[in-house]
């Protein structure tokens, strides 16, 4: 689905990503994880063309992302901030993309899902941060892509909205599709991941399923596992 | 490219600036009006006022919209749709909707005090064409310098200062350079630094057009000699086309190296 040889990105002095080599394979949902700065949204960034890579090469379905813009049709993104244009209708805006696209959609579904009907016609300045990731859920799940990549899915949202969401994931890893989803919330992500890749300064430190993790480092629990590898590498 | 012009030009067209920007025109057209209770004479008096607020809104604008739709640009740029399409339609957008606030505006005071009537109408078509190619210019200019700047501050500071060099400190610099060195033949000197601004150049344009030795000065005068009135203006109007382009293809180029 995913294979990235050899990544190199710099931001100025800063190397954020320093020789990232990563398949990630056809279904399942995979958990990018790591310290804060360890490279997670520039990673993610590169595979959808937003950044530029220095060096190294990504491949989407075996094509080269450098080519053409296309293979973006085969990708649902989900930015971590959710931020829109603030005068546009949630209405509007939903049909700006579906016309952007240019693709079958199911928002009719989602908006009943996250019972979105009375936002419609409300503004996207004036929502709350949670109806707006609610918005940006439905932006991202309303095209049946084959890969999904979420970048902090579950930030400000309610515990109703944060079950209908997993049900959501876990859905789309039914129809086989890959799903890549960032996350700070362990929990989360030891429930919903098949296999997580951890990064740490910009390299790929672990990549395989949570028990392997959980073997490795000695440690009885998912969220001890993360931590022995963090006090490990910066005591 | 025409999606993101369409979103980009509604979107504009329904914000306050736009409907300030038009009111604008529209009083100054009819103060003028008002004033000079002659049509000839108010396009001399409006193409001052263009020549120096154009640029000043366009740069403005063209930042403030850059800075403000970044949201927007990102939601767009995840989405299938080649980045080089996704700026070009922004700039279109923005630049397109200020020309329309300008010629709507300035149009409709001047229609109504019978402009298809008068002989002032090529004169006031060629000082809208001007002001539409300064929007164009000025917009383009803009985008270069927010995209090249991340900090929305000095991005502003840039665009006031690219203004104000262009549109005073350029003419006094060019002042004193002829003055300095009026023992020599300045002739190609004041043609070449005339066309290096597209403010001036403007102002020489339209004084061509307007055909006013008085106003012509110097180098308007020069630019008379040397072309001539007709293929004075197909110059004038080649080096505007040229002024709008390299700014555009720079976006284009820029666009595609940068990080989000």
């Amino acid at each position: 689905m995913v294979s990235i040889k050899g990544l190199h990105k710099k931001f100025g002095k800063n190397q954020v990503l320093n020789g990232i080599d990563l398949s990630i394979g056809d279904g399942g949902i995979f958990a990018v994880l790591g310290p804060n700065g360890s490279g997670k949204t520039t990673l993610i960034k590169a595979i959808l063309g937003m950044v530029v890579p220095n060096k190294g090469e990504i491949k989407v379905h075996g094509e080269d992302i450098r080519k053409n813009t296309d293979y973006r049709y085969k990708i649902d993104y989900l930015p971590q901030i959710a931020n829109f244009p603030n005068n546009l209708k949630v209405k509007e805006l939903i049909r700006m993309i579906k016309d952007l696209r240019g693709k079958a959609a199911h928002d009719e579904r989602l908006i009943e899902v996250f019972k979105l009907q009375p936002f419609l016609n409300q503004k996207l300045g004036n929502l709350s941060g949670g109806t707006r990731q609610k918005v940006n859920i439905l932006l991202t799940f309303m095209f049946d892509s084959p890969l999904i990549i979420l970048d902090e899915p579950t930030t400000g949202l309610d515990p109703i909205s944060l079950i209908r969401l997993k049900d959501l994931i876990q859905a789309e890893k039914a129809k086989g599709k890959t799903i890549l989803i960032t996350s700070h919330i362990m929990s989360f992500v030891e429930e919903v991941s098949d296999e997580i890749v951890f990064l740490l300064e910009g390299e790929i430190y672990f990549k395989g399923p949570i028990q392997e993790l959980k073997t490795k480092t000695n440690q009885p629990d998912f969220e001890h596992a993360i931590a022995s590898i963090l006090t490990d590498n910066h005591a | 490219m025409l999606k993101i012009l369409k979103y980009s030009f509604y979107d504009l067209m329904r914000s306050r600036w736009s409907y300030v920007y038009f009111a604008f025109y529209l009083l100054l057209g009819i103060l003028l009006l008002f004033l000079n209770n002659d049509l000839s004479k108010a396009v001399i008096t409006l193409m001052n006022v263009i020549i120096v607020l154009v640029p000043l809104i366009g740069a403005i604008f063209g930042v403030m919209y850059y800075y403000n739709s970044k949201e927007f640009t990102e939601l767009l740029l995840a989405q299938p749709l080649k980045r080089s399409s996704i700026f070009l339609g922004q700039y279109l957008g923005v630049a397109l909707s200020l020309s329309v606030s300008l010629i709507i505006g300035l149009g409709i005071p001047f229609v109504f005090y019978g402009l298809f009537k008068s002989n002032a109408i090529w004169d006031f078509s060629l000082l809208l064409i001007t002001g539409t190619f300064l929007t164009l210019i000025f917009t383009a200019l803009a985008f270069n310098i927010a995209l090249s700047n991340e900090n929305k501050i000095k991005g502003f500071g840039y665009a006031i200062l690219l203004w104000l060099f262009l549109a005073i400190i350029y003419d006094g610099l060019f002042l004193m350079t002829l003055i300095m060195f009026e023992d020599y033949p300045l002739d190609k000197l004041s043609l070449v630094g005339t066309m290096l601004n597209p403010i001036d150049l403007s102002r020489t344009l339209i004084l061509l057009k307007l055909d006013i030795s008085a106003l012509l000065g110097y180098t308007g005068a020069i630019f008379k000699q040397f072309f001539g009135t007709n293929f004075g203006l197909i110059v004038s109007f080649t080096t505007l086309i040229v002024w709008v382009i390299l700014p555009v293809l720079r976006i284009v180029f820029k666009s595609k190296k940068k990080d989000f």
